[in-house]
């Protein structure tokens, strides 16, 4: 047995875990079909832990969905493939290239890759009959993450509709649904960034090779730092050096930028975040770029 | 720079209510920068914004009024969660907008908040939206109050404006339920005694808005005393490893379980003892609030999600008749004998109002027992009998077993926040 809380007090990471598990168990008890939508970024696969403790001796008592944007990091996926065998929890992929083929999603060669992600995803959820779908979202990130709920309704269409978020009080989820509607869950709302690291630290859990330093051919674009890639043409002007970096977020690789970092544990992580001037969005990723409101639009089309 | 880990720190929440008049989005903007909580490219979006609009200033309220539609009327109408650390605590901020059309807003953030922060205007002393504000807090049981007394600068610092509002606020807080308060000059303008002590007004001793925060002790205002465990989710792994596991899952509301405890699970009445407290793959001696654990009890007995674990002589008393203050949410008013869908803890139900006793004033505390209905906004006293007993306790002893909230059941829409007087 773990020694005696003479104090009673329960650190800002142990409150945050001791609220997800709550509100994993809450959505495992209440709806009748959730998945986990797992990217095999770090927040991803804190919600894979954190669901792991929540039901724990019991498996995760639902699938994890990823989309395959086709441009994925396959260091990344690797990891996915780690997670999910070691869990015994059953893998739906949803893929870009096949929504593409199948005529769910069009694309006209300018919507990039994050975008038709959209349509794959809410495809993928209508088609399995998922009433609840947990995303690794955090309010820090973004500013219209920052008035999300956790409990996040979307309608038949799959949007977000900001004006008509339901109340949230206490620690009492509102989880009713009219047929075909569903309910986006993001249960680390709460955590910010450095909390995420804090937490990989501490539990000691695999994340992807890539968020460490290491050697890479890359060349920059719009003032980010983009890998080489058969997916990524250079255009003209654009050359390829090797130099020294790591990636702050994952997502698909023609739009996520790196960073120069000697980084290479879980400590100097930390300290780097710990000191970071920039957002990690803000630093790296192409597709909150576009506009003050992109990801607010993107939301409300029924992004993660 | 060096690293504190968020591991070891603790956490506070608050809530802060006002409008940009009262120079609250100056004010958390000024903690979030001392903090070194805004990023360059946050300040710079801003500081773009602000030049483009044609300010003389950065409008530091931009960088709180996250949604497009906010952004395009320049108020805030939604709760908004910001995050700040410093090497002492995290603090999580509910930022709610401050009118009166918005009360259902500052309740949402006033729900989680251990504390809350009130703002006025040094000029204007206290108005009836501060009135309101600290009345909505005491409602909610929110234990800190700080009263900052802003733009400070604009009365050349005169410690006579600051004692007359703290003579005028304290007088009115007796009339309330507010444990601890504070009161602070400050000017979130130019930052004094926002994270630095003043120079300006040496007549005041007491401790900067950022000191007190750090070091407010909320720790003992959990109840410690009355165990209340929830049943959240039954966890049966029905694996050949662990053929005979049953747990009970859920977050504690109240009390310190301990493996050997004899308990009683609600409503059956059923008596046992706890066989063991797991969390994740550890056993450990003692759950306290707010963690989530799994409990396991010696006997068999039938327990399912919506019961309550307490012990035999200190239990709540299941309730169908509730007696409760309602803050209603939305615009079709609540009128008696409505039926509602009601959620407390871990139990749903169903609930018919049998009468709106009177509806309270939140400016003035007056009680207006001629209005048979709640609009929008509005606060009352309501009797709910509900389909089956709420394991429930008064909300001024227990935050989460005195809480529940009202759903419309033809939309399905969060229509009311409900906090318990009594059961019977």
């Amino acid at each position: 047995m773990t020694q005696t809380h003479t104090d009673y007090r329960l650190s800002q990471l142990d409150q945050l875990e001791a609220e997800s598990i709550h509100i994993f168990r809450e959505v495992a008890a209440e709806f009748e079909k959730p998945v986990l939508m797992f990217s095999g970024g770090k927040d991803s696969i804190v919600m894979m832990r954190l669901a792991e403790k929540a039901f724990y001796p019991a498996k995760i008592p639902f699938p994890v969905l990823q989309v395959d944007t086709g441009y994925d990091f396959p260091e990344v996926l690797a990891t996915r493939d780690n997670w999910v065998n070691r869990l015994g929890v059953r893998l739906i992929v949803a893929s870009v290239e096949e929504a593409i083929r199948d005529g769910i999603v069009i694309d006209d060669g300018k919507t990039s890759r994050n975008r038709l992600q959209i349509g794959t995803l809410l495809n993928a959820i209508e088609e399995g009959g998922f009433t609840a779908a947990f995303g690794g979202g955090r309010r820090d990130e973004e500013k219209a993450r920052a008035k999300e709920r956790v409990y996040s309704h979307r309608d038949e269409f799959g949007q977000w509709d900001p004006k008509m978020q339901r109340p949230e009080l206490w620690s009492l989820y509102n989880g009713r649904l009219h047929e075909g509607e569903h309910m986006r869950i993001f249960p680390i709302s709460n955590w910010t960034e450095l909390d995420i690291w804090d937490y990989i630290g501490r539990e000691g859990i695999e994340i992807p090779s890539i968020y460490f330093s290491h050697q890479r051919r890359v060349f920059e674009r719009d003032g980010m730092l983009l890998s080489e890639s058969e997916h990524n043409p250079l255009r003209s002007g654009e050359t390829v050096e090797e130099r020294t970096i790591r990636f702050r977020t994952v997502g698909d690789l023609t739009l996520t930028g790196c960073v120069e970092s000697t980084a290479s544990t879980i400590d100097e992580i930390i300290d780097e975040v710990a000191v970071a001037r920039v957002t990690e969005r803000g630093a790296t990723r192409g597709d909150d770029r576009f506009s003050e409101a992109a990801m607010e639009d993107r939301k409300k089309e029924g992004y993660f | 720079m060096a690293t504190v880990k968020s591991e070891q720190m603790d956490l506070l929440r608050f809530a802060t209510a006002g409008s940009v008049d009262d120079g609250k989005s100056t004010l958390i903007g000024r903690l979030l920068l001392d903090s070194k909580s805004i990023f360059e490219d946050q300040l710079e979006a801003v500081e773009a914004t602000s030049q483009s609009r044609g300010y003389d200033y950065t409008d530091l309220a931009l960088l709180t009024d996250g949604l497009r539609s906010e952004r395009e009327q320049g108020i805030t109408i939604d709760v908004a969660y910001r995050y700040f650390a410093t090497p002492a605590r995290k603090f999580i901020i509910a930022d709610t907008p401050g009118h009166v059309q918005y009360t259902r807003n500052m309740v949402t953030g006033a729900s989680t908040a251990d504390l809350g922060l009130v703002l006025v205007d040094a000029r204007q002393g206290l108005t009836e939206q501060s009135r309101r504000h600290a009345v909505i807090l005491s409602l909610l049981r929110v234990p800190h109050l700080v009263l900052a007394v802003n733009k400070m600068d604009l009365v050349d610092f005169d410690q006579a404006v600051y004692e007359k509002i703290h003579a005028e606020f304290t007088a009115f807080a007796t009339k309330l339920n507010i444990p601890d308060l504070e009161v602070i000059p400050i000017s979130a303008l130019a930052g004094d005694n926002v994270v630095n002590r003043s120079e300006n007004m040496p007549w005041y001793s007491g401790p900067t808005l950022m000191h007190h925060l750090e070091h407010v002790h909320v720790a003992s205002d959990r109840d410690l005393v009355d165990v209340r465990f929830p049943v959240q989710y039954v966890v049966r792994p029905k694996s050949d490893e662990h053929h005979d596991y049953r747990g009970y899952g859920g977050m504690v509301a109240g009390g310190v379980l301990k493996p050997g405890d004899e308990v009683v699970v609600l409503p059956s009445g059923m008596t046992s003892k706890i066989a063991g407290i797991d969390l994740f793959d550890q056993e450990i001696a003692e759950a306290f609030p707010p963690m989530s654990v799994t409990v396991r009890l010696e006997d068999d007995v039938d327990v399912s999600r919506g019961d309550m674990i307490a012990r035999a002589n200190n239990a709540p008393k299941p309730s169908q008749d509730i007696d409760a203050m309602i803050c209603w949410m939305t615009n079709e008013p609540l009128r008696p004998r409505q039926k509602l869908a009601i959620k407390h803890t871990t139990r749903s139900a169903r609930a018919l109002v049998k009468d709106i006793q009177y509806r309270l004033d939140v400016n003035t505390l007056h009680r207006d027992q001629e209005t048979k209905e709640l609009g929008v906004n509005e606060i009352g006293r309501v009797q709910l009998r509900t389909t089956v007993p709420l394991l429930c306790d008064p909300y001024s002893k227990n935050r989460t077993t005195g809480s529940f909230i009202l759903i419309d059941e033809a939309t399905g829409v969060t229509v009311g926040a409900g906090m318990i007087n009594s059961g019977s």
